[in-house]
C-alpha cells in the first residue's frame, strides 16, 4: 500500500551505507554574547528516528534550530545534500527539509484541511497557488495521520493530542523526506503522546529520516533508532539506546540516580529513577551508581 | 460520520491556464458585494448636495457620459470628497489588516502605530503656534503635506526603535503605544495652552472630514495607495504563512523577517497617505479588517475585503454625517458611532450561533 507522500527528489537509494544528507559541521551556536553551543558535529543517519536528550538548557532545541536554519551558527555549517544551508535558498531548503516547531499556534477559526494546505507552500508560487497535485498531496497527509474526518473542524477546537497530529500532518503535505520535530509531545499526557510517537514510528516505517527533540527519556528510548544526549552544548554520547543507556550515562549527563532495567515491553532499557522519597531500603544499593558523587554537593 | 472511506473534503482549485487558485465561493461573493455596496454609496454620495442629481445621470457621468452642468457638478465639486472616502477607507482597511496580522493581535492599528498621533502634533502645533517657522510651513507646503510627512516620520522612529534583526510585533505594539502616548501628551499641551479660536480649527482637524479636499490632496493620497496596494498584493502569496508563527513560516521557505519588514512599512505609509488626506478618522482601520474576517468567515483579516469594508464604512459614514441631522457632522463622529455597534452585532451573533 502507497499511502506515503512523493519522495522529495535526491532521496537516497536503498543501499547498504545511505548517504548522510543532513550533518552539523563544527557548529558554534548562541544568543548574543551567550555561546551555548561550541564546535559540534553531528551527523544524522538517514531514515532513522533520531532524538535529541539531554537536560534543560544544554542546547538541545539550540541544535534543531540551527539545522533546521532558523538559527544560524556563528562558526562552522549545516550541510544538506551537500551544500551550506546558510546559502541556499530558504525555498529549495523547505522543499527537502520539513520543520514542526515547538506549540506551534493557528489563527483562530483555521479548518484542519486549510492548515494543512499551507504546508504545500514551498512548492507553490503566486500564480500557481493551488493545482490538483496540491489537494492530492493534502487529502493523503491527512489519511496519514488519521485526520481526514476532522478537515473541516477549526483546529483550535480539537484536543491536543488531535492537534499535533493536524500538524505533523502540516509538515507532511511538505512533501519532505527530512522531517525535523521539536518536541511533538509537549504538553499532551502520556496517551496522546504515544499516539503522536507512533505516528513518528509510521512516518520512520514509510522511509523518512526524523530528528526529535524529547524531554521524556523512556519514551525517547523507545521509539528512537538513534540517541544524541548532549550536555552542556556538547554532545556526550550517541548511538542505538541499547548501546548508549547506562546509569553511569545519565549520572553524567543529567545528574540522575537511577536504574536501568530490561523494559518488559520493548526489549530497550528503562531507567527507573530513584529519587529521595517513597524509594524501598535496599533499592539504592542495588543501583549501579552510587550517591556519593551527588551526596557532596 | 466514517473516517475509513471518506475521502476529506480538501479545498477545491480553479486553474487559468499556468495560473491557479483556492476556490473559496463565499470569499469570492462577499468581496464583490463588499465591492458593489461601495460603488452604490460612492454614486450616492455623489447624487446628494446642494443640487441633487439623479442616480442614472450619476453613473453617465462617472463613465464619461453626462452633460456639462452634471459633469462641474460630480466631477469637480462632488467627485474629490467621494474619492478622499473611497481612497482613505481602502488604505486604512488594508492598513489595519496588515497590522493586524503581523502583530497576531486584533487590537491594533495604525494608531497605535504613531502615525496618527505624529500626524496630529504636527497639524495643531501648525494650527495653535502662530508666526514665524509655523506659519511659513502651513504657507509653502500646505496643512496636510505637514501632517503627512510628521504621521511618516513618527512611524518611521517607531518602526526604527522596533527594528532588532527584524520586527517583533509584541514589540512593536509597546515602542507604537509609548511614542503615541508621547506624542499625545505634546497635542494636549499645544490644544491646553493656545487661543481658543486656533484650538477650534485643531480640533475639526483633529475629528477626521472629508469636507473640502481638492483634486490635489486626492491625487497624491490616491497615488501613494495605489504604489502601495501593487507592492502588498505582490507580496501577499509571501505573507500568508506568516500567519502561522514565524518558525512554522521559515520551515516553509518563507524569508518571515523581510516579508514582515516591508509589510509594516507599507502599512506605516497606506496609514500616512490616509491621515493626510482626512485626518485621524478613528476606528475605520481598526473595525473594517474585523468586520471584513466575520463577514468573509475568514480566521485572518483578508486585505482585499478589508479595504473594501473601510472604504464603505468611510463613505457610508460621510453620507449619514452630512444628511442625518440639520447640522453636518464631521465623518470621524460617526464611523465610530456605525463601526461600533456593527462589529458588536457580528459578534454577539456568532456567539448565538455557537451556543444553538
Amino acid at each position: 500500500m502507497t499511502v506515503g507522500i512523493p519522495e522529495a527528489p535526491g532521496a537516497p537509494e536503498a543501499s547498504d551505507a545511505p548517504e548522510v544528507r543532513l550533518a552539523a559541521r563544527g557548529i558554534t551556536v548562541g544568543y548574543g554574547s551567550r555561546t551555548v553551543i561550541d564546535g559540534l558535529d553531528v551527523a544524522v543517519p538517514p531514515g532513522l528516528v533520531t532524538t535529541i536528550i539531554g537536560p534543560n538548557g544544554c542546547g538541545k532545541s539550540t541544535l534543531l534550530g540551527t539545522l533546521a536554519r532558523l538559527l544560524r551558527p556563528a562558526r562552522g555549517s549545516v550541510v544538506l545534500d551537500g551544500e551550506d544551508i546558510a546559502k541556499a535558498r530558504t525555498r529549495d531548503v523547505a522543499k527537502k527539509l520539513g520543520l514542526l516547531p515547538q506549540a506551534p499556534v493557528a489563527p483562530e477559526g483555521l479548518t484542519v484541511s486549510d492548515l494543512v494546505a499551507r504546508g504545500r507552500h514551498p512548492h507553490q508560487s503566486w500564480l500557481r497557488q493551488w493545482s490538483s497535485d496540491d489537494a492530492d498531496v493534502v487529502a493523503r497527509a491527512l489519511a496519514l495521520t488519521g485526520v481526514s474526518d476532522l478537515a473541516d473542524r477549526p483546529v483550535d477546537a480539537l484536543s491536543g493530542g488531535q492537534r499535533q497530529r493536524v500538524w505533523i500532518s502540516m509538515a507532511l503535505a511538505q512533501g519532505t523526506d527530512l522531517l525535523l520535530l521539536d518536541e511533538p509531545t509537549t504538553y499532551l499526557d502520556l496517551a496522546h503522546a504515544i499516539d503522536v510517537l507512533d505516528l513518528v514510528d509510521d512516518l520512520h516505517e514509510a522511509g523518512r529520516t526524523v530528528v526529535m527533540v524529547l524531554h521524556d527519556l523512556n519514551l525517547a528510548i523507545r521509539y528512537s533508532d538513534n540517541l544524541v544526549v548532549m550536555k552542556a552544548g556538547a554532545i556526550l554520547a550517541q548511538g542505538h539506546p541499547r548501546d548508549v543507556v547506562t546509569a553511569e550515562l545519565l549520572h553524567e549527563a543529567f545528574g540522575l540516580r537511577a536504574r536501568v532495567i530490561d523494559d518488559p515491553v520493548g526489549h530497550r532499557p528503562l531507567i527507573v529513577p530513584i529519587g529521595r522519597a517513597h524509594v524501598r531500603a535496599d533499592a539504592g544499593a542495588r543501583a549501579p551508581v552510587e550517591g556519593a558523587v551527588r551526596a557532596q554537593d | 460520520m466514517s473516517g475509513l472511506d471518506v475521502q476529506p473534503r480538501v479545498a477545491a482549485g480553479v486553474r487559468f491556464g499556468r495560473v491557479s487558485f483556492v476556490w473559496r465561493p463565499r470569499a469570492v461573493l462577499v468581496t464583490a458585494l463588499l465591492a458593489a455596496a461601495t460603488f452604490a454609496v460612492f454614486c450616492v454620495s455623489v447624487s446628494i448636495g446642494d443640487f441633487r442629481i439623479s442616480l442614472p445621470r450619476v453613473v453617465a457621468t462617472i463613465f464619461g457620459r453626462g452633460d456639462p452642468f452634471d459633469e462641474f457638478v460630480v466631477m469637480d465639486l462632488r467627485m474629490p470628497r467621494a474619492l478622499a472616502g473611497l481612497v482613505v477607507g481602502i488604505a486604512m482597511g488594508v492598513s489595519g489588516a496588515l497590522i493586524q496580522s503581523l502583530a497576531r493581535n486584533p487590537l491594533a492599528s495604525p494608531d497605535i502605530l504613531g502615525v496618527t498621533g505624529g500626524a496630529s502634533a504636527v497639524a495643531v502645533f501648525l494650527v495653535t503656534v502662530s508666526g514665524g517657522a509655523s506659519a511659513a510651513v502651513a504657507g509653502t507646503v500646505g496643512l496636510s503635506t505637514a501632517a503627512l510627512a510628521g504621521g511618516l516620520g513618527t512611524g518611521l522612529l517607531v518602526y526604527a526603535l522596533t527594528w532588532r534583526r527584524g520586527i517583533d510585533g509584541f514589540r512593536l505594539v509597546l515602542i507604537g503605544i509609548s511614542v503615541s502616548a508621547v506624542m499625545q501628551a505634546l497635542t494636549t499641551w499645544l490644544l491646553a495652552t493656545a487661543d481658543i479660536r486656533d484650538v477650534a480649527k485643531a480640533q475639526a482637524w483633529l475629528v477626521g472630514s472629508l469636507d473640502n479636499r481638492s483634486w490635489e490632496e486626492v491625487r497624491i493620497a490616491f497615488w501613494c495607495t495605489l504604489v502601495l496596494l501593487v507592492v502588498v498584493v505582490s507580496a501577499a502569496f509571501q505573507f500568508k504563512p506568516l500567519h502561522l508563527g514565524d518558525e512554522v513560516a521559515a520551515g516553509l521557505g518563507v524569508r518571515y523577517s523581510a516579508v514582515r519588514a516591508v509589510l509594516m512599512l507599507c502599512a506605516v505609509l497606506l496609514a500616512g497617505a490616509a491621515v493626510s488626506a482626512a485626518g485621524p478618522v478613528p476606528f475605520v482601520a481598526l473595525v473594517a479588517p474585523q468586520i471584513a474576517m466575520r463577514l468573509v468567515g475568514s480566521p485572518t483579516p483578508p486585505l482585499a475585503a478589508s479595504g473594501l469594508a473601510g472604504a464603505l464604512l468611510l463613505i457610508g459614514s460621510d453620507l449619514v454625517a452630512r444628511t442625518a441631522l440639520p447640522t453636518a457632522l464631521p465623518v470621524g463622529v460617526v464611523t465610530a458611532a456605525i463601526g461600533g455597534p456593527f462589529l458588536v452585532y457580528l459578534l454577539v451573533r456568532a456567539n448565538l450561533r455557537r451556543r444553538t
